[in-house]
């Protein structure tokens, strides 16, 4: 670690060992991360291990290979964090590494499970671990690059309208195309699909509408403490402040609720509404919030009959088992966690190609079985590490910016796990959405990588040494100073 | 910025712990109720996975066996000469569940058995699938051929048990017409399907239900032994007289009949003692003679031979045998010939047989006589086990006395020439409208007399092939004599 390698916060010339002050000089932790880098590693080819034991298939050396290619992957990954971000979170690669390579094992147990299934309509099974690597790989690429290119996150702060805009084009684009290449999937239109790709441009238009949020309330942040009325005991800023906010946000989740994803649309309604409290300080916004999602629930399921269904499987999945569109899912998924028990079928000894979108929205539910309720606990744990060491990072940084955007992208991450798994576990209506790193899907994992390396790139901004103020120019007390003449002007 | 940033903090760890304590709910405290769910196959079909352990009969002969297979399910069930063990073999399916032995011992079986656990936790430290247990039973693989042969020859609807006085063992449990139970254990879902639908169909004569314990039948003139013995125990003796007239009329009624077979008078006399009226199988003397013991030493002495049971199992759950409500005296009459409500199944009339051939010291019945482990080590052996003492040994010789008397005059084909044989026949009206109906034929017997080694019941539902004209000797008797005549013969 005492190679010459440049520091972020935009202080090219800097390295760790010319820093000039050494009492301020933390620790970079790089060589912790790599370590647990290594143990999720070798967490992971057990895993894999396990599964290939107990769906009876012969081992061989290519699991060590896999396990070693896993493991080149996120060294590569770290050496990324290493050169372009040296002062980052050491736990958040950790996990995220251990969570996108459980989801790699859990989505090729149920190709395992699936291999040569032929379905009602002729079609047969389609492996899809390997496209998943492939996009666990892209992902790191852009996971690299985003720390390489965004030297400083305050940049982003300058594109927040642009990104804002793009983000919302981005977000229709699949709602208003055509359907050949944006598809109907399971009910929701939120797909393009380009060649032999299936993208999820939503996915990406969530952050990018983060940085716009961000942004916007930073730079607004005064007008709302400051001018504006007071309604119920509450000073409401001026429309004008909060216009393009509310514009943006209704559209956001009515886009969303149109296109029946129903997930995102809870997800991301959370999210605004986190960033303004955040920003504002006023948990009158939350309770505002809270009120509004109450009323549009009630609408959306006035209106809406996927909304009533998913309502109706939630209350009594087991009197609507035989609907189509009713509860079979979420209690093939209650089944799957209540026979695993406390201590799991074991990954692979499991039946959970049973239920439906197992290697998807529904990914929790195998690790639930097969692990358990320890494994389920384990995982959920993990994200909150993840989710709360962002936070963290959030608190520490010392920029606004830096702060609201940090803390909204914690929070999406441990709102979308609460989303899925209280679907899953019946803790809530089943909406469908992605579970962060594990499910099948590369949009999803993408954007979460690029999310990743915003948050890294946080704390890095936060954990890295502070330049050392410019020493002031010695001057000596005004006693000891000469007498100037001034000459007057002529 | 920061405290609202602390306050999200918490909110994400508030929503974790709401999942984490959702999860102990479904997965922990709740989790029973959606693992026993009935939509819930996943337990189903781990059993089924596991290599489920073999029924065999006594002589060691493999009934129940397992293949392996290629399939998901891993293990198919399949059995040897199928229908003749059907009833008490039952059957696994994916689809239909389990019955019979399979239902009974599925503990066992399948390797989930308290007796299997050190085997279980052995083969958890080893990483070896858990492997059930084997069943071993007291059938007598000869004995259960021919009492099945006997019965399917004349495509008769009936059932034959027999047991070994002595200990309780069932040598022979039948019931026809019976069925192949490897069609529903089939891995083919369309084979269950087609094979269910065929043996649930109407008209194809129930052949899911095992006679032997399911079947309630009235047990006619066959319950006269146990009248005889309430009597006995009641201080009476085999020259006890009673009534010989052709036909009576209930008492409490002017015109209601109550005649003996054909109206014929029991012997020449104007009585007849017990010993002719058993012989002879004369219902207005036993009509008499229970009204004479009254209903309490009648219910009494029926629940000494194992009337109104209703906890036995042999492992098979065995429907309760009952004596009916007996609100007057006209029903003790018709109670005492075994008509009105008495209901029995053939397992409680061979246990009746089997009793008195025991010396009136009643045995459990039973089919498992070992459990072994899946190594073939034996783990539990079923002790003979006396359960009451129905009569004293003396009245249980003068009433087997009695019934060689009966034998004697009891017609039908097959007599065993070299062994003494202790019988009672019976043949049952049923159905609103008993001269319309074909009559149940019944027969229970021992032999040898003075020293039983085999007591069987028979029954054959509507009369066999002799339709209305039916008797227990002429169609129920032949078949007795043979499965008994199978067991002594192959000592």
């Amino acid at each position: 670690m005492g190679s010459p390698v440049p520091v972020g916060e935009g202080s090219p010339g800097a390295s760790v060992a010319t820093s000039t002050s050494p009492g301020l000089r933390a620790p970079t932790r790089r060589g912790t991360e790599l370590v647990m880098l290594a143990f999720a590693a070798g967490l992971v080819t057990l895993a894999l291990i396990l599964v290939e034991l107990n769906q009876e298939r012969s081992l061989s050396l290519r699991i060590l290979y896999l396990g070693l290619a896993y493991l080149g992957l996120f060294a590569c990954a770290h050496l990324a964090v290493r050169r372009w971000a040296p002062y980052a979170d050491p736990a958040i690669l950790p996990c995220v590494a251990l969570l996108n390579g459980l989801g790699l094992v859990v989505i090729h147990r149920i190709d395992l499970a699936l291999e040569g299934t032929v379905f009602p309509d002729g079609s047969t099974w389609d492996p899809v671990a390997f496209k998943q690597v492939i996009w666990t790989a892209i992902g790191l690429l852009l996971f690299a690059a985003t720390l390489k290119f965004l030297s400083d996150h305050r940049t982003l702060a300058r594109f927040g309208y642009t990104f804002g805009l793009v983000g919302l084009v981005a977000l229709m684009l699949p709602g208003v195309l055509p359907g050949f290449i944006a598809p109907e999937i399971n009910g929701a239109k939120i797909w393009l699909r380009i060649g032999p790709l299936s993208i999820q441009p939503g996915e990406f238009a969530k952050i990018l509408l983060m940085v716009f949020f961000a942004a916007f309330l930073v730079s607004k942040r005064d007008l709302f403490t400051t001018a504006g009325r007071r309604f119920l005991g509450m000073d409401l800023p001026r429309a004008r402040d909060l216009g393009p906010l509310f514009a943006a946000w209704g559209v956001t989740v009515a886009v969303m609720v149109l296109q029946k994803d129903l997930g995102s649309s809870l997800l991301f309604f959370g999210i605004v509404l986190v960033l303004l409290y955040v920003a504002t300080e006023r948990a009158a916004w939350v309770v505002l919030g809270l009120g509004l999602f109450t009323g549009g629930a009630i609408i959306a399921w006035k209106l809406f009959t996927h909304v009533q269904q998913r309502v109706a499987n939630w209350q009594d999945p087991i009197s609507r088992y035989d609907l189509i569109g009713g509860g079979y899912q979420i209690s093939q998924s209650l089944f799957g966690l209540a026979t695993g028990g406390i201590g799991g079928a074991g990954l692979g000894a499991g039946r959970p190609e049973m239920i439906p979108e197992a290697n998807t929205d529904f990914i929790t539910a195998v690790i639930g079985e097969e692990l358990g309720f320890v494994g389920f606990a384990a995982l959920l744990l993990i994200y909150m590490i993840f989710a709360l060491r962002g936070l963290r990072s959030a608190i520490a940084v010392r920029d606004s910016f830096g702060k609201l955007l940090g803390g909204g992208l914690a929070f999406a991450v441990c709102f979308q796990v609460f989303i899925v798994v209280g679907g899953v576990t019946k803790l809530i209506p089943m909406t469908g959405i992605t579970a962060p790193f594990l499910s099948y899907g590369g949009s999803s994992l993408l954007a979460n990588y690029i999310l990743v390396a915003l948050l890294l790139r946080i704390s890095a901004a936060a954990r890295a040494p502070q330049r050392a103020p410019k020493p002031k120019p010695q001057q000596p007390a005004i006693a000891d100073q000469h007498t100037v003449m001034v000459e007057r002007p002529k | 910025m920061n405290t609202p940033l602390r306050r999200v903090g918490m909110a994400m760890m508030v929503m974790i712990i709401l999942l984490l304590g959702n999860a102990t709910w479904v997965q922990v405290i709740n989790a029973d109720e959606w693992r026993k769910n009935p939509y819930n196959r996943r337990v189903l079909l781990d059993e089924y996975a596991r290599k489920r352990g073999l029924i065999t009969v006594a002589d060691g002969t493999v009934i129940a066996d397992v293949k392996e297979t290629t399939d998901r399910l891993r293990y198919l069930r399949t059995y040897n000469n199928g229908p003749v063990y059907a009833p008490v073999t039952g059957y696994l399916s994916v689809t239909y569940g389990t019955s019979g032995m399979e239902r009974a011992e599925n503990d066992l079986l399948n390797g989930s058995d308290d007796r299997l656990f050190a085997r279980r936790v052995s083969a958890l430290i080893t990483g070896r699938d858990p492997v059930g247990g084997n069943v071993q039973l007291t059938l007598d693989s000869k004995v259960q051929q021919v009492a099945y042969d006997q019965l399917t020859a004349k495509g008769f609807t009936g059932s034959v048990v027999a047991i070994k006085p002595d200990t309780g063992e069932i040598l022979a449990m039948v019931s026809t017409p019976s069925y192949d139970p490897n069609r529903l254990a089939s891995h083919d879902g369309t084979e269950q399907q087609t094979a269910w639908k065929e043996l649930t169909a109407k008209g194809n004569g129930n052949p899911l239900i095992n006679r032997a314990t399911q079947g309630l039948y009235p047990p006619g003139s066959t319950y006269k032994v146990v009248v005889a013995a309430a009597a006995l125990a009641d201080g009476k003796t085999k020259d006890s007289q009673y009534t010989a007239a052709g036909t009576i009329n209930l008492p409490g009624t002017s015109n209601a009949p109550f005649p003996n077979f054909n109206g014929q008078p029991c012997g020449g006399g104007q009585t007849a003692s017990m010993e002719l009226a058993l012989a002879k199988s004369c219902n207005t003397a036993f009509g008499e003679m229970a009204a004479q013991v009254g209903k309490s030493k009648l219910t009494t002495q029926s629940n000494k031979f194992g009337f109104n049971d209703s906890d036995l199992q042999v492992p098979l759950a065995v429907e309760t045998s009952t004596l009916g409500a007996i609100q007057d005296e006209a029903a003790l009459y018709q109670s005492g010939i075994g008509q009105r409500d008495v209901r029995v199944t053939p397992l409680q009339n061979a246990m009746v047989a089997a009793t008195i051939a025991n010396g009136g010291k009643r045995m459990q019945p039973y089919l498992v006589s070992k459990v072994l482990g899946p190594d073939l080590k034996p783990i539990d052996e079923t002790e003979p086990d006396q359960v009451d003492t129905a009569m004293s040994t003396a009245n249980a010789n003068v009433l087997r006395d009695m019934m060689i008397q009966s034998e004697l005059n009891t017609g039908g084909e097959g007599r065993l020439s070299n062994v003494q044989v202790a019988s009672k026949t019976g043949t049952a009206e049923h159905g609103e409208k008993a001269s319309e109906n074909k009559p149940h034929a019944w027969y229970i017997a021992f032999a040898p007399a003075q020293k039983p080694e085999i007591a069987i019941a028979v029954i054959v539902e509507d009369g066999g092939d002799r339709g209305l004209g039916a008797t227990g000797g002429k169609v129920a008797a032949p078949i007795g004599r043979a499965v008994m005549n199978a067991y002594l013969a192959g000592r």
